[in-house]
């Protein structure tokens, strides 16, 4: 569902809008509604969601009705329309990888993190969620981790726990 | 050792970048083509491999590409689907991870004989490092002459983008690839008008899987007779199998078509048997959409003959005792696993696919999912096993788009083969939750232990 609520006007950065102007160039003259998928994914890992403010700027600058971007983005589900965690873990949970224990490596996410799918860590660092398919059926259980969509497989209870220390770790670094 | 022509040179060190894929005999067929034929030679060509469409329909690609429409001054697309979203497919994400100059390579010959001179690659969102791979391999091309303007002096230009979707099953099917591509929710058109009259902005337009486009390369080089050779019937050339689920060495294994199953199954060149000593009871041979089979009948047509990995093989018998080759993601299910979950897990991931457009499936597919689920979680009644196979039936042929059919088969191909385990689910609520029926009566596919059959009573 989109949330509203959030009314305060959002403004691309210069560099952001270099970014945008290079994936419209792609496109026949006219077709610059093409670019919305590419878009959404580039304002969506600046911003970590899709906010309905960034997506009336996405419209504006695409030269498009607002509505044309909340249909979309709430129809595909790579796009976030609330906010998450800094890291999103997505653990396949179709069929194949349930073959090899995907069921199981979701519960132990849910206990290690203590927060039901789709929830937020208390200190806003971790989300998770079960989503549908990731093409490495034969390499199973995996998870893919936006905005670079970093993949991680044959996943253990332990490499979990790994991923999970090091991903700490490394933002307390920066 | 079958033929390798996609796989080769996937284990050469650097095969990702244009040098080492050149000094492997990459891009002979942009040179050959571009320079020494027509594009209708290379249609001819692809006509005469007798190559099928490798996302899973299996329609002749030559002929896909002899219906574009050609009306003067209108721009031609080729559009190259790596949407790559069936559940047990994973091919064309290794494909192009490893070897991404090789579907670079496939798109100009392809778009050259199609007369494309803007043409895409849609690839999931999911897969952006694999877009970031591509987009370096066109960047790499590009440099070396092989993609822009009058591609090596020939007078041909053709530019290459590299499109993400947004995460979404549907947009595997053309016309649903073709709207989500130009911005829009990825609900399927009506066909007619085919994507060859109005396709992408409503030009003739060309869709094309991943593993078809690459295969155009060794058809171009060799020549489609060449290829041809391979395979048998009219299953001509190679096939990526994407293996999952409980084998020894699940993985991407390019295979001649006619390969006998019980060989990929068991032999140590490919899958090497089913994991930890266990027995084979099920496999889904051609990804989720396709009916499943009990190991009996994947083994063995019905009249005890050897099946083979061919489109016609495993089609044999129709869906009373046969399935399909799809997409090619071959998943096994090892004696433990539970056919009834696995039903519902298929049926809520269409359920959750579903664009929504046609009634009976944005429905229907909601129903399956409730009912299985109801059945799997101790809870059915047998007249649910009836409803299951009447709403499935409502489905099938009644959709825009043949997600309706897919969702519809694996329910319907599990009721067919495992009724049993079902009716098993249903009369033994509390045991069902916590153990498995194990091999089924009706499936039979090896004898039980005399342990087994007094568990099962």
């Amino acid at each position: 569902m989109l949330k509203v609520e959030e009314t305060q006007p959002v403004e691309f950065s210069s560099a952001l809008i270099a970014k945008l102007d290079e994936v419209v160039k792609r496109y026949p003259e006219g077709r610059q509604k093409s670019a919305l998928l590419p878009i959404l994914h580039l304002v969506q890992a600046e911003y970590g969601w899709t906010s309905v403010p960034a997506m009336d700027k996405v419209a504006e600058y695409l030269n498009i009705q607002p509505i044309e971007v909340y249909e979309v983005a709430s129809f595909y589900t790579m796009y976030f329309l609330e906010p998450k965690g800094k890291y999103v873990l997505e653990v396949c949970r179709t069929g194949p990888c349930c073959l090899v224990g995907a069921e199981k490596i979701m519960q132990h996410i849910e206990n290690r993190l203590g927060v039901k799918e789709g929830e937020i860590t208390a200190d806003g660092m971790f989300s998770w969620r079960g989503v549908e398919c990731l093409a490495a059926c034969g390499f199973g259980p995996v998870l893919q981790i936006g905005p670079e969509y970093t993949f991680y497989e044959n996943l253990t209870e332990q490499s979990v726990d790994q991923l999970i220390d090091d991903l700490k770790n490394k933002d307390l670094r920066q | 050792m079958g033929r390798k022509l996609l796989l080769e040179h996937i284990n050469v060190p650097g095969i990702h970048t244009l040098e080492v894929y050149r000094q492997k005999g990459g891009y002979r067929s942009v040179e050959k083509a571009l320079k020494t034929m027509t594009a209708d030679d290379v249609v001819e060509e692809v006509k005469k491999s007798g190559l099928r469409g490798r996302g899973g329909a299996g329609f002749p690609t030559g002929m896909k590409w002899s219906f574009l429409a050609k009306p003067e001054g209108v721009p031609r697309y080729l559009v190259c689907n790596g949407d790559e979203s069936e559940p047990g497919t994973f091919k064309d994400r290794y494909l192009m991870t490893h070897i991404p100059h090789a579907l670079i390579e496939g798109m100009i010959v392809s778009s050259y004989a199609l007369g494309a001179n803007t043409s895409y690659i849609y690839v999931r969102g999911e897969m952006m490092p694999q877009i970031r791979i591509l987009e370096k391999a066109i960047e790499e091309a590009k440099a070396a002459g092989l993609l822009g303007k009058n591609i090596l002096g020939t007078g041909y230009d053709l530019e290459l983008y590299v499109q993400p979707g947004g995460g979404a099953y549907i947009c595997g099917e053309e016309t649903a690839l073709l709207e989500s591509l130009e911005g829009k929710r990825g609900n399927p058109r009506i066909k007619p008008p085919f994507p060859a009259i109005a396709g992408l902005y409503g030009c003739p337009t060309v869709v094309n899987n991943v593993e078809s486009i690459a295969a155009v390369v060794p058809i171009v080089n060799d020549g489609g007779d060449e290829y041809a050779k391979i395979g048998i019937g009219r299953s001509t050339g190679t096939k990526l199998i994407s293996a999952s689920g409980n084998l020894v060495k699940p993985g991407v294994y390019e295979i001649e078509l006619g390969l006998p199953v019980e060989e990929f199954i068991y032999s140590d060149e490919y899958c090497g048997g089913i994991a930890n000593g266990k027995r084979l009871k099920a496999t889904v041979a051609g990804g989720s959409s396709v009916p499943i089979l009990p190991a009996n009948l994947t083994l063995k047509l019905a009249n005890g003959e050897p099946r083979l990995m061919s489109y016609e093989s495993l089609s044999e018998g129709g869906f009373a005792t046969g399935t399909m080759l799809g997409s090619g993601g071959f998943i096994a299910f090892d004696e433990d696993q539970c056919i009834v979950r696995n039903t519902w897990n298929f049926s809520r991931f269409y359920h959750h696919e579903s664009c929504g457009q046609c009634s009976p499936c944005r429905e229907g597919t909601g129903w399956l999912e409730k009912i299985l689920h109801k059945i799997e979680y101790g809870h059915g009644t047998l007249d649910d096993i009836d409803l299951l196979w009447d709403v499935q039936r409502k489905i099938e042929g009644n959709t825009i788009c043949p997600l309706g059919d897919a969702a519809a088969w694996p329910v319907a191909a599990a009721i067919r083969h495992f009724r049993d385990e079902f009716e098993w689910h249903i009369k033994e609520p509390v045991k069902s939750q916590t153990s498995n029926y194990g091999l089924a009566d009706y499936a039979n596919p090896i004898e039980k232990t005399p342990e087994e059959v007094k568990s099962q009573n």
